[in-house]
């Protein structure tokens, strides 16, 4: 079974500032990324990974009410709170697999070296064989 | 290469491996030693034509292989396979003199595939790549991950058999059982992940639902008397005999009540019930066949109103003494809607919510919802077909689902 696993980032001055971090803890962090990737490759588990641009390159997109061309508004969105800032497919057995990878993330090293504890939200994928109704 | 070609390859794999496994002692060499024999006969068959002998060719090839890769491994191995060396070459490459093919060895490698000390995903893919012989590439894509995690699936599994005391070998008579239903168990599983991608953008991906039949039909001429093994092969016969009704032109669900019987395999049904009733036949009934007898009401009622309840009923009665299986219980209550009315089915299954296994399950509601339906509660049936969409994780089955639930709403809006 497929779950999606959203890393879900403060907005804000919280403890994802990336930008203040320093480089001892900016590299700890790509470094942990990198190796746990590494790590769910080594294991099988792992359909794709990919980290997502900076929130303040989000723009939002619709088609237009007047003539459904696209319209694109800027961000950052002063109304979020938090932000995708990257995502996992891992292919499991069970879901509680799936939950314990994403707790490993959420150590994911920040400020000062110290697990951030970021939150995931955990999704499944729709993949399941259907059963004869 | 041709069908006939690639039929042959993945015909000769399991025999070629084992032979090759048996002279070497390793397993995981051997395997990708027969891997890359199998890649380059694809290549050269069509072209140079299929050797005299190609069992032996392959064994031979992948023989060298194996040499080879032992040659430019370390140091350890490079002096012992310089001993090897000092002997004349026909000498080392010779194939085995052309006995019978080892008649078991299929069965020797899935029961070493199959084992339960590996999880059910790794033995999937191991039972495909060294059974089945499929690529990685072939079983990446049946599903739809990446060939390098499947790549790292594989050689986990193989590690893991390296390490524990699998070996190559057949299970000793006390353990022989267990290890026959766990293959049986992977073949299953095998065959319903086929299933499950028969419908839409499927051309490009191996057929597994043939496979796990083709695998199936291999362990039922080894072990002719075994009569769940036999009943495994007569189910998946069965339901795959449905497979061209069960789903729309969009790959929407069909069931079984509304599909067009036109389009069942006749063949498969016929071969499937004889197997079945020969099975039954002989005694030492098991759940395989009973799932098989089960199917086969299905399968030879020429319209769904003259499908025998009744005996249905009765069949997973039986399958309901022999295993704690509530799915059994689930079944068994559409079974005794449909010969006592809903209200009968219902009660029954206000006995599974307190089963943790069950409880949440998309399929109890699924059920309840048709039960409510057919009971004409429209209000509760709407309300359990939301509550099985939200909990599916198959795309065609919620679509289903949530077109039930709004052709109830449509037809008699609820308070």
């Amino acid at each position: 079974m497929k779950f999606m696993l959203m890393m879900n980032a403060p907005m804000g001055d919280g403890e994802w500032n990336m930008k203040s971090w320093k480089m001892d803890e900016l590299k700890a962090h790509v470094g942990f990324m990198k190796a746990f990737n590494q790590e769910l490759k080594r294991d099988g588990v792992l359909v794709v990974a990919e980290g997502l641009a900076m929130p303040n390159q989000a723009r939002f997109v619709r088609a237009s009410l007047k003539d459904n061309s696209p319209e694109i508004t800027d961000g950052p969105f002063a109304e979020t709170k938090e932000f995708l800032a990257g995502y996992w497919i891992v292919d499991v057995e069970s879901p509680q697999q799936a939950y314990d990878i994403a707790a490993r993330i959420s150590l994911a090293p920040g400020a000062g070296g110290k697990p951030m504890h970021l939150r995931l939200e955990v999704r499944e994928v729709m993949s399941a064989p259907p059963v004869e109704p | 290469m041709s069908r006939v070609g690639e039929h042959l390859l993945r015909e000769l794999a399991p025999q070629v491996l084992a032979a090759v496994a048996r002279r070497y002692g390793d397993f995981s060499a051997a395997e990708d030693a027969v891997q890359e024999a199998l890649w380059i006969a694809s290549q050269r068959w069509p072209h140079e034509g299929v050797p005299e002998n190609p069992r032996a060719w392959l064994i031979q090839v992948a023989a060298r292989r194996l040499t080879d890769r032992l040659r430019s491994d370390s140091a350890r191995r490079r002096r012992e396979s310089e001993l090897t060396l000092e002997l004349p070459p026909e000498q080392q490459l010779a194939p085995p003199p052309d006995t019978e093919p080892e008649k078991e060895d299929t069965l020797l490698l899935l029961f070493m595939c199959c084992h339960p000390a590996l999880t059910r995903t790794s033995a999937i893919a191991l039972t495909l790549r060294a059974v089945a012989g499929l690529t990685t590439a072939e079983i990446a894509n049946a599903f739809l991950v990446p060939e390098a995690t499947m790549a790292q699936r594989i050689s986990r599994a193989k590690q893991l058999i390296k390490k524990s005391s699998v070996g190559f070998r057949m299970p000793s008579a006390e353990e022989r059982g267990e290890r026959l239903a766990a293959v049986l168990h992977v073949l299953y599983l095998i065959f319903n992940e086929g299933y499950a991608a028969s419908g839409g953008e499927s051309l490009q991906r191996v057929d597994l639902s043939s496979e796990a039949i083709r695998l199936s039909r291999d362990v039922q001429r080894l072990l002719p008397e075994d009569g769940e093994v036999a009943g495994l092969l007569a189910l998946l016969l069965l339901t795959d005999a449905r497979r061209r009704a069960r789903t729309g032109p969009d790959g929407e669900l069909i069931p079984l009540d509304e599909q067009d019987r036109s389009l069942w395999d006749r063949n498969a049904i016929e071969e499937g019930v004889a197997i079945v009733s020969q099975a039954l036949a002989r005694g030492a009934v098991g759940a395989y066949q009973l799932q098989a007898a089960i199917a086969a009401c299905h399968d030879e009622a020429p319209h769904v109103d003259s499908t025998d309840w009744p005996q249905i009923l009765a069949l997973y009665g039986v399958l309901q003494r022999m295993t704690d299986n509530p799915m059994v219980t689930l079944n068994r209550a559409v079974a005794l809607a449909m010969v006592q009315g809903p209200r009968a089915g219902l009660e029954l299954l206000a006995t599974l919510d307190g089963d943790p296994r069950l409880a949440q399950h998309h399929r109890l509601a699924a059920v309840r919802g048709h039960l409510h339906e057919r009971a004409s509660e429209p209000a509760a049936a709407i309300a359990n077909y939301q509550a099985a969409a939200d909990r599916t994780s198959s795309t065609p089955e919620r679509n289903y689902l949530l077109l039930k639930a709004a052709r109830l709403r449509e037809r008699a809006p609820t308070p």
